[in-house]
């Protein structure tokens, strides 16, 4: 059993289905998640990502479609899976009236942690989520911030093998994201994570694998750098230009036909323009472009490969998902 | 059941911890107390066919229509309104641990509360030494009732705390059942229209599920087998439904 078990995946969904009332949150959605690894969830308001989330943890059960986390299906096994996740819901609901160390003591009683060991973890979670200071503190009194920890340092409390998070990082100071981030980031290895997140940099920052959601659908999923490929399939280069803007695409084509090239009507006092070019070719333009613009008699300021962010992927990736949508 | 006495030690706690248990539990023994020394005062002019313990125990129904109410309200309808359910179910906990935990809670706390009266009768005891007015038989089958009857009325306000989404909804739901159930019987018992042939089965089970005379029995030192099964079973029932209607929100939440 053991070994069938290291041997599982952390997380295989397959054609997972969830209908409310006749309303498809969730349309037959499947990924995969290795151990050990850091898997971020995108998606726009009500694409399903918490739904998802929900049903991982089978605390909700599925329409139909099967999940089975470290090869124990959820349907059938929900108790042993209760016994590996870790989950953390959305705006983290916490008792309000009682203190940090014994919210965590009753919750790891619970998860069935042997009493002789729970103090010394209960230390442990505090350390590595800054919460020394503040353990006798009632929950109540305490600021968003530490909330969040608290739910982060209850969900890796029994050290499941499996840490669902929803929104982790939602209504945090940017150095408290910077803490949650690095504590994530510390749990790489040991323990497989899933977070969702609408912040994107933040998911880029600390994601091995990034999902995107939308409208209850898998639209894309892959590493930022693929996704970045596969989604958008262009390069944009932006030049800040002077000179002949009439002979522009002819001297260009030069270098590879198959460019489209965007010159605004502004222009400064010294003559320049912001010029993009975005092409197909994913080999670095860069260094021929400029030869030609010189050879061309052009001015040039300046010239970047742009590199797009996340958002972009993420923005393409749904309105890619949304024109699938319309056209059925 | 293993996480049943994990359930049960921390919600004692967190009623113990909070001020409206004290608060109930002042008005409740301020209200017991007025009862009690009214009851001395009517036997202190004439004497008395009964004693006073059983005119005491015959006042059960007011401190259940509103101790009740506002003992339970909160165990499950709180939960599910601060999003807490989700994290106390996603943790190798089952359901029905969850509400026998809560439900033995609020009964500990209800039971502690009627045992607090049994001061009334020592001060009674130590101060009036009369042994006419402390008669041991309607005082044990008095307490013997509350207990036997507050299984009933607990599980009862679990259920409509299980129900209902704010608690303010689930104590008025738990008067409403309460008092249907305490009035309502001896109201159906009295109906005409039950007395037909017709509705002799009717008739029979009303007759059975009266609660005012389940007390009258038990302080008479009639223990009846048949009522202790009506209890008991009632009490599973309402605790059954209790479950499945905090899974069935799960389902369609």
């Amino acid at each position: 059993m053991i070994l069938s078990e290291q041997n599982k995946p952390a997380i295989e969904v397959s054609h997972l289905v969830k209908t409310f009332a006749g309303v498809t949150a969730v349309n037959d959605v499947s990924f995969t998640v290795e151990k050990g690894e850091i898997i971020g969830f995108l998606g726009p308001n009500g694409a399903g990502k918490s739904t998802t989330m929900r049903m991982l943890t089978g605390y909700m059960p599925a329409t139909s479609g099967s999940i089975s986390i470290c090869g124990y299906p959820v349907a059938t096994q929900s108790e042993e899976i209760k016994r590996r996740v870790g989950y953390m819901p959305e705006n983290n609901p916490l008792p309000e009236d009682m203190r940090i160390s014994e919210y965590l003591y009753y919750r790891g009683r619970l998860k069935e942690i042997p009493r002789s060991k729970l103090g010394s973890r209960i230390d442990e979670v505090l350390e590595v989520c800054d919460l020394k200071r503040v353990r006798h503190r009632i929950i109540g009194q305490l600021s968003k911030g530490y909330r969040q920890r608290i739910g982060i340092a209850e969900a890796i409390l029994a050290e499941p093998p499996v840490i669902i998070m929803d929104e982790p990082t939602i209504g945090l100071y940017p150095h408290q994201i910077i803490i949650v981030r690095d504590l994530i980031a510390s749990l790489r290895g040991r323990m497989t994570v899933i977070i969702s997140s609408h912040i994107l940099p933040e998911i880029e920052m600390t994601c091995d694998r990034v999902l995107i959601i939308n409208q209850g659908r898998v639209v894309a999923q892959g590493t930022p750098a693929t996704l970045r490929r596969e989604i958008l399939g262009h390069v944009r280069y932006e030049m800040v230009i002077a000179g002949d803007f009439g002979r522009l695409s002819e001297v260009l084509s030069r270098v590879y036909p198959n460019l489209s090239i965007a010159v605004p009507e502004d222009i400064d006092s010294l003559g320049f323009k912001e010029v993009v070019v975005t092409t197909d070719n994913d080999d670095e333009l860069g260094e021929v472009l400029l030869k030609v613009l010189i050879e061309g008699g052009y001015r040039v300021r300046s010239l970047n490969r742009q590199r797009p962010t996340l958002e972009d992927v993420f923005l393409a990736a749904t309105r890619r998902s949304w024109d699938v949508i319309d056209k059925k | 059941m293993k996480h049943f006495l994990t359930i049960l030690s921390h919600e004692v706690r967190m009623l113990l911890v909070n001020p409206a248990t004290y608060v109930a539990a002042v008005i409740f023994l301020s209200l017991m107390g007025f009862v009690f020394t009214d009851i001395l005062e009517i036997f202190s002019k004439a004497p008395q066919d009964t004693s006073p313990a059983d005119v005491f125990f015959k006042q059960f129904y007011l401190p259940v229509l509103f101790i009740v109410p506002l003992l339970t309200m909160k165990c499950l309808a709180e939960e599910r309104r601060l999003g807490t359910m989700e994290t106390l179910l996603t943790t190798p906990v089952t359901t029905t641990e969850v509400v026998v935990g809560k439900y033995g809670a609020a009964y500990v706390l209800y039971m502690t509360l009627w045992a607090a009266t049994g001061g009334f009768f020592w001060i009674l005891k130590s101060f009036a030494g009369d042994s006419r007015l402390l008669d041991p038989g309607p005082m044990i089958g008095g307490y013997l009732f509350i207990g036997v009857s507050g299984l009933l009325f607990i599980a009862i306000g679990v259920l409509a705390s299980a129900v209902c989404r704010t608690q303010a909804v689930a104590g008025i739901l738990c008067f409403a059942m309460l008092f249907a159930l305490i009035f309502g019987g001896s109201y159906l018992g009295a109906a005409t229209w039950l007395r037909t042939d017709v509705m002799h089965p009717v008739k029979s089970a009303v007759d059975y599920a009266q609660v005012l005379h389940h007390y009258e029995d038990f302080t008479r030192g009639v223990i009846d087998f048949r009522q202790l099964l009506f209890y008991f079973s009632s009490t599973v029932l309402a605790l059954l439904f209790s479950i499945l209607a905090v899974e069935a929100k799960l389902l369609h939440n």
